[in-house]
């Protein structure tokens, strides 16, 4: 029942206010996969992110598209979380251990893996300062430990932060610069993995020379 | 759709209106200039391989769809137009603050700016030329430190309020004056009505960018601006200039109620001060180290490489349209 609601919200309200009111500039775009199993890891800066990764792939994929979200905050009251369920499916994931070991926490992930959807994910955990890369969270390498032939694409955004940065209400236009880099495979350590991940991220954000935001 | 003696009628109704038969058959002959560029370039491109002619087939084009693009938003009620130059106005601006270095603080400030734009082309669709011609020199011009200081970071205050309005002054005010030129009394102008003059003006600021490459192509070889455009070459200039003011001569009096001679200096102030626009959003661009303000329009860059010479040729025609006639 969710499904064409889903389909009709992203059509109808999301594409236009990404596509139209924000703008995007991507980067080498034919490197997405139009597939799953994947795994997309982002920066996060902004509520948009998340949406517009998912706008990024075609709307046919929609139903494969799962992000991956803090569930003390998608989940926190109803109307939210059947929002965040439904609409933007995603798969929530306990920030805090409680108790739970790794395997526990990152069930539903492994599921969506297992059943070929795209998985996004943000490894800096939260949106944090608006325009700043923070330290990632290995995560991401346990995941592609497990699945060593899923690839990981890493995409970096810059701009949405400025649209919309954590705790602001208000949209204000600004371009979108979408950088994808290569993918990634498991390459044998969760270190080595997680150095390869930050340079590659570090390297498409200094691609674009965009200047810090104060 | 409506004949065009309706048109007057028509623009209450909300229905498409037909096009005045003089801006049909400059649109026909446009039509026809794409059908040879594309049977050109393509050609180009299969003789001399790909990739050095990749962009110029990119931009014919992306041509096609603009002037599509165009031609619907001309047919439309003179509200929409209107709405449409709008919205024309907001993708530049938002290229605009996309490629200068902004500051956290002025969020909101830059989001009061991105409101001037349906502020700015209500007073045009009202017609009311006084608010029309001050709202974004003077009052936005007072508005936006205002602004600034109540957020209270001094810090690079002079540069943000001075971007952020040469931004709207370029952008929005200028811009707007092409959808002024469509509520301009149309019985001024039985040759092609408001949309023969926004013609006009489009036709012979894009034609001159093109003549203007062309001539650089073929004869360049004196820079005018090294820093700023090394492509830009005094033959370039002087071919494209003469050529614009020869197909003014011919087209001023077919679409707008200047003669012959009046509008040949139209054509000149068009040729001149196009070359101006485009080199001063080259000098933008150079100064903030991108090659294109986006990737909205392959093969052209964005919406601001493509209306760069629009900003100058628009209000400065305007206004000798203006004093001339109105």
């Amino acid at each position: 029942m969710a499904r064409p609601l889903q389909l009709l919200f992203f059509a109808l309200i999301i594409r236009p206010i990404v596509l139209i009111i924000i703008g995007l500039n991507v980067r080498r775009h034919q490197e997405l996969p139009q597939k799953g199993p994947a795994i997309i890891v982002a920066n996060h800066n902004s509520h948009l992110d998340t949406v517009v990764l998912m706008t990024l792939l075609p709307l046919k994929c929609l139903k494969k598209i799962r992000p991956v979200a803090a569930a003390d905050y998608f989940l926190k009251n109803k109307l939210l979380a059947w929002f965040s369920r439904e609409i933007m499916r995603i798969i929530p994931l306990t920030r805090t251990a409680n108790g739970a070991t790794i395997e526990e926490r990152l069930a539903g992930v492994f599921e969506a893996l297992n059943h070929d959807d795209i998985l996004i994910l943000f490894p800096e955990g939260s949106r944090g300062e608006p325009e700043k890369l923070t330290k990632f969270k290995s995560g991401v390498a346990y995941i592609a430990e497990k699945y060593p032939n899923v690839p990981v694409y890493p995409v970096y955004l810059h701009g949405l932060g400025k649209s919309l940065p954590k705790g602001e209400a208000i949209l204000v236009p600004f371009f979108c610069d979408v950088m994808i880099g290569e993918k990634l495979f498991w390459n044998g350590s969760a270190s080595a993995f997680m150095d390869k991940l930050e340079v590659t991220m570090t390297d498409l954000a200094s691609s674009g020379g965009f200047p810090s935001w104060t | 759709m409506l004949p065009y003696s309706q048109l007057k009628q028509g623009q209450d109704t909300y229905a498409m209106t037909s096009l005045h038969p003089h801006v049909q058959n400059v649109l026909g002959c446009i039509v026809l200039l794409l059908i040879i560029a594309t049977i050109v370039t393509t050609v180009l491109s299969k003789l001399k391989g790909t990739d050095k002619y990749r962009e110029l087939v990119l931009r014919v084009q992306t041509w096609w769809i603009l002037v599509g693009v165009f031609t619907v938003a001309m047919m439309a009620p003179t509200k929409v137009a209107v709405g449409f130059f709008g919205f024309v106005s907001f993708l530049a601006l938002k290229e605009y603050f996309s490629m200068i270095p902004t500051r956290r603080a002025d969020r909101r400030v830059i989001f009061w700016a991105y409101l001037s734009i349906p502020l700015q082309y209500y007073w045009v669709a009202d017609a009311w030329y006084g608010l029309f011609i001050i709202f974004i020199p003077v009052y936005m011009f007072l508005f936006i430190p205002m602004r600034v200081i109540l957020i209270g970071d001094t810090k690079g205050y002079l540069q943000a309020i001075g971007t952020i309005h040469w931004g709207l002054m370029t952008t929005v005010f200028c811009i707007s004056h092409l959808a002024y030129l469509l509520v301009l009394p149309e019985s001024v102008n039985p040759n092609g009505g408001g949309v023969g003059l926004v013609l006009c003006v489009t036709f012979l600021s894009q034609f001159n960018d093109v003549a203007q490459y062309f001539w650089g192509k073929l004869f360049g070889k004196h820079k005018v601006v090294p820093t700023v455009s090394p492509n830009k070459t005094y033959q370039g200039l002087i071919g494209g200039v003469l050529t614009t003011v020869t197909t003014a001569y011919f087209l001023g009096p077919y679409l707008t109620p200047l003669d012959s001679y009046y509008s040949a200096i139209g054509g000149l102030i068009i040729g001149l001060f196009g070359f101006i626009g485009d080199v001063t959003i080259s000098a933008l661009k150079r100064d903030v180290g991108l090659k294109d303000s986006s990737q909205l329009l392959p093969g052209h860059g964005g919406i601001l490489d493509r209306v760069d010479s629009l900003y100058f040729t628009v209000p400065l025609f305007f206004h000798y349209l203006y004093y001339l006639k109105y």
